[in-house]
């Protein structure tokens, strides 16, 4: 994943979520955030800009790609409709859609709890792109997007995500940082594995042997899964 | 029900355990009639594969009959069917190229991690294998669950019985891709080392592809013999210098196909081999490669490596002179099983395969822990187990 050996040298850039994003996608925005420090001069590649070995200023950014042997269309529409998403998403109890683009996500806590985020829709290129940002006084502050763009040959579509978050100070960040960011990276990366197999296989892949042992029942228990 | 389960290194117990039930749609249910011990599960019982478990059930090479299926399941109870030890969904990229073993979506997301960080990209679901390929209970038990039933299990006919097909599974396949992979011609001289079940159906895929010799190399007489007898000339390393040896059989040039049916476990006191015995001993996850090493060695420049025995982790000491230098071509993996049941199943109709010529011993499941035991510590006249759940202890 991205590693961010720097982490902690741009604190206090005071850059908004926004542009947390933009730096992460593009390694142009990043050379221009990265030229107004003196350090070391950006050498520029073509990398995803959230493989970067810099850090974002406050935020954390996470990305990840997968390839998924399915039409653009049909993955953006199962995407776009937000409530699709817990079914692939762990740590998302609910995502409850409104009529003006809001949407508001329960995501699970340790001890039955659970935090809210609302967000809304920041920017929809239909079939290519949707990004969502937390709306004023949420309380995570954070932003999204995910990109849909046609893989060689039959290969399907290559669907990016990226999350920018300011990891949480307080009782709720201590309460998040357990429950959903602990490994953000991680949790990313398994939540699109878990997008690709209901796309192409049409379930979730499990080595339980029963129903009661498979994750999500134990999740909804409160046992512990390894 | 009850079911072969690993609990440490050389600890496998026959317990008892919850039954297997229909998780995901396309699951089906099997109830054992007959199931293998390989040399894969050496590994686990040696303890070194990592990703092991208390409890977990081992046993990838399967088969028995249809007593459940999913709602998207297309097999039909009563079924009499063969399962690919590889659990493969069909739909992704490596599936359509028929890289079944490769499948992107058989290992559960959660548990792709280790095997990413250690390959670089994730390994698919195996059955019985570890929670490195998965996690999946295997089917040394009386029943078993498997996913991706409309994939990977074939149907056979009533009229063959379980020694003649249970191979498909795993090993018949292994020791054909195992020659496929070493792009057999007809003049080739080809060395095989390892005279256990999958160098056996290696030297027989090499000879069936039109080898013009095939040399078996092990140190168990008995398993020589068994080569010899398919029609492979033999070398044994305790008795004569390999590299030396098949210098001379490949008359001077060096062989033009390798077949490494051995892999992380190699015999001998070789200096290489011992310094890597104590590696795992204190559990440093080294392979022993001393096999590898001398099939790079022994093979000619331009000529073919194949290897379908096993490695895990890393090695030291590697030879990557003669790597390159020898302009050589490798080629290997876990088998990609669903692309060769069919044919296969065809040449054990046909009468052209044997596939029971090897099978030394038939044990109720509540033997199987002799079973491991002597399959690991009297290798030459243990050849092969297979466990019969039905059978009478
Ligand atoms: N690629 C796959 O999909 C696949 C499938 C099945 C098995 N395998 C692997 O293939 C290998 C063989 O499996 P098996 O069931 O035949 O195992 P096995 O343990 O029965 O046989 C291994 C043989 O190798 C011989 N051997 C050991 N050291 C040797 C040396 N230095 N030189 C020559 N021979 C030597 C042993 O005496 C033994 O006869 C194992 O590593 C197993 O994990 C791979
Ligand atoms: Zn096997
Ligand atoms: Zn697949």
């Amino acid at each position: 994943m991205a590693s961010h050996n720097d982490k902690g040298s741009g604190s206090g850039s005071g850059f908004g979520t926004a542009a947390g994003i933009g730096l992460a996608l593009g390694a142009a925005a990043l050379g221009t955030f990265l030229a107004a420090r003196p350090k070391r001069e950006w050498q520029g590649d073509d990398a995803p800009g959230f493989t970067a070995r810099r850090s974002f200023g406050k935020y954390d950014v996470v990305g990840r790609t997968v390839t998924i042997r399915k039409p653009r269309p049909e993955l953006f529409a199962f995407w776009r409709d937000f409530q699709n998403l817990p079914k692939v998403m762990e740590n998302v109890d609910s995502i409850r859609t409104s009529g003006d683009g809001r949407s508001i996500w329960t995501i699970r806590a340790p001890a039955g709890r659970t935090v809210e985020v609302e967000t809304e829709i920041a920017r929809e290129i239909d079939g290519e792109l949707i990004a969502w940002r937390s709306v004023e006084g949420s309380e995570i502050d954070t932003e999204g997007r995910v990109t849909f763009e046609d893989a060689p040959g039959e290969r399907g579509t290559r669907v990016g995500l990226i999350i920018a978050y300011d990891p949480p100070g307080g009782e709720i960040g201590r309460l998040i940082a357990k429950a959903f960011m602990r490994e953000p990276a991680m949790q990313a990366r398994h939540d699109l594995k878990r997008l690709k197999m209901l796309m192409e296989t049409g379930e979730i892949a499990t080595s339980a042997r029963r129903k009661d042992e498979t994750r999500a029942a134990q999740q909804h228990s409160g046992q512990e899964t390894t | 029900m009850r079911a072969l389960t690993w609990h440490g290194t050389h600890d496998v117990r026959v317990d008892t355990v919850d039954d297997p039930e229909i998780v995901n749609p396309r699951d089906a249910i099997i109830k054992i009639t007959s199931t293998a011990i390989c040399g894969s599960d050496l590994h686990l019982y040696d303890g070194v594969i990592p990703g092991c478990k208390p409890g977990d059930i081992l046993g990838h090479e399967f088969m028995g009959e249809v007593v459940e299926t999913g709602p998207k399941s297309t097999l039909q109870k009563g079924q009499r069917v063969v399962v690919p030890f590889t659990i493969s969904c069909g739909g992704c990229f490596h599936c359509k190229v028929e890289q079944f073993s490769a499948c992107e979506n058989s290992n559960p997301a959660e548990k792709q991690d280790m095997s990413a960080v250690l390959y670089g990209q994730p390994m698919a679901g195996l059955f019985g294998y570890s929670h490195l390929t998965g996690g999946y209970s295997g089917g040394q038990a009386e029943y078993v669950r498997v996913p991706f039933s409309d994939i990977g299990p074939i149907v056979v006919p009533d009229h063959l019985d379980d020694d003649k097909v249970l191979f498909l599974s795993d090993i018949l396949p292994t020791g054909w891709m195992a020659a496929e992979n070493a792009d057999i011609q007809p003049d080739d001289t080809v060395a095989v080392w390892g005279c256990g079940p999958v160098g056996l159906f290696a030297i027989q895929s090499a000879l069936a592809m039109g080898a013009a010799k095939v040399i078996a190399i092990d140190h168990f007489p008995h398993r020589l013999e068994l080569a010899r007898s398919l029609g492979a000339e033999t070398i044994n390393f305790r008795e004569s210098h390999v590299l030396d040896a098949l210098m001379e059989m490949s008359g001077g040039i060096g062989v033009d196909a390798v077949i490494d049916a051995v892999g992380m476990e190699a015999h001998g006191f070789a200096f290489d081999n011992m310094m890597e015995v104590a590696k795992q001993k204190i559990g440093i996850g080294a392979d022993r490669a001393h096999v590898l090493r001398q099939a790079i060695m022994a093979v000619r420049f331009g000529g073919k490596v194949s290897i379908p025995g096993v490695y895990g982790g890393l090695t030291d000491k590697f030879p990557t002179g003669a790597l390159m230098e020898k302009g050589i071509q490798i080629k290997s993996g876990q088998t990609h099983v669903q692309k060769y049941t069919k044919p296969l199943l065809e040449k054990i109709e046909n009468g052209s395969f044997d596939t029971t010529f090897l099978i030394s011993h038939r044990l109720p499941l509540e033997d199987a822990a002799r079973g491991y035991k002597c399959f690991k510590e009297e290798q030459d006249s243990w050849t092969k187990v297979i466990l019969k759940p039905g059978m009478a202890a």
